[in-house]
């Protein structure tokens, strides 16, 4: 008759944690595959302008990245406080982009996509147009005129705070 | 003698130990994308070639002066009312293109004063050295704002559904070729009835 009789004491039994380190390990292999390394160490301040018609870039795109802005602080000993425009992980001239631009054209993206790569101007809000027409007119003249310039999703209006 | 029985490993801290490597990854993920304004620039002039003139009426005037003032069509202007004033020079069509059709679909005032047709109609955005980047492409935003209102409208007339969604979709790479090829060629007619013109002139210091 009693079957069905309680065992002694309200006592819960202790919740298994036998599951825990599978879980773990799924959110793992998420993060790890997801993660991806940035490509180069950036020297220069990379606070883009806010802009809301853009159009997304894939990762698989051929995309080649020039980066400009005002070098940070702690180079700003070495190579001054006025922008710079940084290459790879290296400040460079504007009459080094052409090199750089062929360089990487050939090693990494592929000569095939000579006419369809895009160069993804990752240039800093506070930066001057000189600059980014300098930019430009080296990209004119090897006739890489396919250009990205690089925001950040957001009101336009935020651009003046 | 006979076997001895190995001891179980002990896998209690193994917990700990995948904890660690996905804090490590936590830490370092960045879901960021490269997202932004594409642009084509002009090609270089062949020497000897000298550009074709364009009529005034078919030329918009952006100027970004040093102090990051606003010039449009000689007037100072205020860059929340740059998108309007670029959507009703574009949409004018007081005149004919190249083959002379007039713009059918033009819904805006014809007047004779301003642009003839979509087809010829040309913004040029002309800054100082000094200009800052930041409103550079505020004006870039609107200016390309303007285009895509334009586009979403004649794509909401044409195919029901806005020019600017077709376009996500296309750069999605999950979506099916063939769903893209055709959304694709109706792109390309509704850039064809607004080319975007935007030129960047080189830069007078």
């Amino acid at each position: 008759m009693s079957k069905f009789k309680k065992k002694k004491s309200g006592e819960l039994p202790p919740v298994s944690t036998a599951a825990l380190p599978d879980i773990v390990f799924m959110l793992l292999f998420f993060f790890m595959t997801v993660t991806t390394f940035k490509k180069d160490d950036y020297k220069v301040a990379q606070d883009f302008p806010y802009a809301d018609q853009v159009q997304k870039l894939d990762k698989n795109d051929p995309i080649i990245y020039i980066y400009a802005g005002k070098p940070h602080e702690r180079y700003q000993k070495e190579v001054g406080a006025q922008a710079k425009i940084q290459l790879n992980d290296k400040f460079a001239n504007v009459d080094e982009i052409k090199d750089y631009w062929f360089n990487t054209l050939n090693n990494d993206v592929g000569q095939e996509f000579r006419y369809v790569a895009i160069t993804a101007l990752k240039v800093d809000g506070e930066t001057n147009m000189g600059l980014v027409a300098d930019i430009k007119q080296q990209l004119r003249e090897i006739n890489a005129l396919k250009i990205n310039y690089t925001t950040r999703k957001g009101e336009a209006s935020q651009n003046y705070k | 003698m006979g076997r001895r029985n190995i001891p179980e490993v002990n896998a209690g801290s193994m917990a700990d130990i995948a904890f660690l490597l996905l804090i490590f990854f936590l830490v370092t993920t960045t879901f960021q994308e490269d997202a932004g304004i594409n642009r084509k620039l002009p090609p270089m002039p062949p020497p000897g070639v000298t550009p074709p003139i364009i009529k005034q009426k078919n030329l918009f005037t952006v100027l970004v002066n040093k102090n990051n003032d606003l010039l449009v069509e000689e007037e100072i202007m205020d860059i929340k009312d740059l998108r309007k004033a670029a959507i009703e020079f574009l949409d004018n069509g007081g005149g004919t293109n190249e083959k002379g059709e007039p713009c059918t679909y033009c819904k805006g005032k014809k007047d004779p004063e301003s642009s003839d047709h979509p087809n010829k109609a040309i913004i040029s955005v002309r800054n100082d050295r000094e200009t800052n980047y930041k409103t550079f492409m505020s004006v870039q935003n609107e200016l390309v704002g303007a285009y895509n209102v334009l586009r979403n409208r004649e794509a909401q007339r044409l195919y029901q559904r806005d020019f600017t969604e077709m376009e996500s979709v296309v750069a999605d790479p999950q979506v099916d070729e063939s769903v893209k090829e055709d959304l694709k060629e109706k792109m390309e007619v509704i850039k064809e009835l607004f080319p975007l013109k935007i030129s960047e002139a080189e830069t007078n210091n």
